[in-house]
């Protein structure tokens, strides 16, 4: 059974495609991620697989159940951690789980061990008494996850998990996520950050204003432009390369992506001295899997 | 269910009201609109208590339920409790219970002021139901006013004082209905404020103007319409809050 299957889901806010018919399945057991820049739909489609929001059309099951019609079934057996979402800021750490906990359904004393596990293997024992507001933002994200995980469940949802944080805190939660996937669990990740996603995920959906653009391993995409390499070229102002095939704009830098190395650089350095520009700078690699998600998602990312 | 809805009281009275503000607003607010209106009125402790047991018991079961929504839909906090496997149902009551809960309990206060000042309640068990009911019924109402899918405190608190302060001059509380004009009997027989406050004027005074069995009638009736449109309410407008 696939643990998650949209199928044509859309939804609009006054007019703007938010989400436009997307179509994907996540196969238990793996680590999927969500791909896309600002305002692509990433957050819009989590809700909308968590239940929070109905989608104007097409449907999506959670682990076989609906989530319009049976939302209910379907959230007993998910986690959710929500892009920026808070905790109750005047209860303590441990209030907060257990009010989770109760509102799953589950019985007092079981709540009691599992968070006493939670908030240890979380590093945040020794704040449980701690009103939440007092916490940094790390350790807030890490009270959302023990949150999250209290009934223990099947399926992950966590939007974003990592942003916003510093480097340790981020690492902690990326191991803590692949943890979780070994021990069976299927997680369904958004990011915008590209290494993140190649890190952990086993397949990534790439979305942009609100279209699936590719569902591929991480390996694949990188593939998809695989044969090619990736020329990068600065000059000393802006200019309009678009008689180029294949290039992609990254700020003032260029990306263009080509077979034949040599006739790619001789035809920029034409170019530059043609139009009596001064190239600033020039590389040569291999694309990365940022060039990939540039290249399908018309080099939009502010990533 | 049951477990549910308490969790969902506790976090409340934990979140919103045990905090000083509140409680003192609570009791301080009807007690002072009140004695402005009164100062320099030769009016008998009997009639005045009936009318603050109404006004307290009316502004604290109407002060903060209103404020939930709008207020955990700003904060980010409702996201999360929705993501959890309860029911829109389960979170309005344990939304009107921590409500009912404040309102009954602050009412005690008015209460005690009229026996300090020598007015017994005659009829103790029909006010102990009447405040049962009537926080029951205005803790709905002041759900009600929140299911505009709103995020602003502000829009929700003008929204309810609108209805709440014309609420308070026509219901009987500061000129008894009997002393209205015909028009005036009719606009107060709307407010299911003025059923509450007959039944404290039966309990204390000792005289109702409308029969007993009707005032309970239509403060149950009010309860259950103010509960129902909560509910169908909030079910239609959560999702738009995202
Ligand atoms: N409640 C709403 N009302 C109006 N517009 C909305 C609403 N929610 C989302 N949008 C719009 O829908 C689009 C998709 O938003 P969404 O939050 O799903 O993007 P995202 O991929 O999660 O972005 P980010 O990386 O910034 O979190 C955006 O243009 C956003 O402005
Ligand atoms: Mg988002």
């Amino acid at each position: 059974m696939e643990a998650i299957v949209a199928e044509d889901l859309s939804k609009s806010f006054n007019g703007l495609k938010a989400v436009d018919r997307v179509s994907f399945s996540v196969h238990e057991g793996e680590i999927f991620g969500f791909l896309g820049p600002n305002g692509a739909g990433k957050t819009t489609t989590v809700r909308i697989l968590t239940g929070v929001i109905e989608p104007d059309s097409g449907k999506a099951s959670v682990l076989g159940f609906d989530v319009v019609k049976e939302k209910l079934k379907a959230r007993e057996k998910i986690g959710v951690v929500p892009e920026a979402a808070n905790a109750y800021p005047d209860l303590s750490v441990w209030k907060n789980m257990m009010l989770t906990a109760a509102l799953y359904g589950i019985e007092r004393k079981k709540a009691e061990a599992k968070a006493d596990e939670l908030l240890r293997v979380f590093g945040i024992s020794e704040r449980k008494d701690s009103r939440v507001k007092t916490l940094s933002k790390g350790m807030k994200q890490r009270l959302m996850l023990s949150m999250a995980l209290v009934s223990d469940p099947e399926l992950l949802f966590l939007d974003e998990p990592t942003s916003g944080l510093d480097v340790a805190s981020a690492r902690i939660i990326r191991e803590k996520i692949m943890e979780l996937s070994r021990e069976g669990r299927t997680i369904f990740l958004t990011s915008h950050n590209m290494e993140e996603v190649s890190m952990l995920c086993d397949r990534v959906g790439i979305i942009n204003h609100g279209r699936i653009v590719a569902v591929e391993r991480p390996g694949d995409l990188r593939d998809r432009i695989g044969g090619s390499l990736a020329v990068e070229v600065e000059f000393d102002r802006k200019v309009d390369l678009t008689g180029f095939p294949d290039v992609k704009a990254r700020g003032n830098r260029y990306v263009l992506y080509t077979t034949d190395a040599h006739d790619t650089i001789c035809s920029i350095v034409d170019f530059a001295s043609r139009n009596g520009l001064r190239i600033t700078g020039l590389n040569l690699h291999a694309p990365s899997l940022e060039d990939v998600f540039l290249k399908l998602t018309g080099g939009e990312s502010d990533a | 269910m049951l477990r549910k809805i308490w969790a969902i009281t506790k976090k409340n009275i934990l979140m919103y009201y045990l905090k000083g503000p509140v409680l003192i607003f609570g009791v301080l607010f009807p007690l002072f609109l009140f004695l402005a209106f009164y100062i320099g009125r030769s009016l008998s402790a009997a009639f005045l208590i009936p009318g603050l047991l109404a006004m307290t018991l009316f502004f604290t079961s109407t002060s903060v339920s209103p404020v939930i929504m709008p207020w955990e839909t700003q904060m980010k906090t409702l996201e999360r409790l929705i993501s959890c496997p309860i029911t829109v149902r389960t979170m309005i009551f344990g939304d009107i219970l921590a409500s009912f809960i404040f309102g009954i309990i602050i009412s005690i206060v008015p209460v005690v002021i009229g026996m300090v000042m020598g007015v017994g309640v005659k009829a103790p068990l029909t006010l102990g139901a009447a405040i049962i009911i009537g926080a029951f019924a205005f803790s709905s109402l002041g759900l009600l006013f929140s299911t505009i899918p709103t995020d602003l405190v502000s829009n929700v608190m003008m929204l309810s004082n609108l209805v709440k302060f014309p609420l308070i001059f026509i219901s009987g509380i500061f000129i008894p209905i009997s002393d209205l004009p015909d028009w005036g009997v009719a606009v107060a027989s709307l407010s299911p404020l003025t059923y509450f406050t007959d039944i404290a004027r039966f309990s204390i005074e000792g005289y109702a103007f409308y029969p007993l069995y009707l005032d309970f009638l239509l403060l149950i009736a009010s309860a259950v319409l103010f509960l129902v449109l909560a509910v169908k309410l909030h079910e239609r407008t959560l999702v738009r809050r995202f």
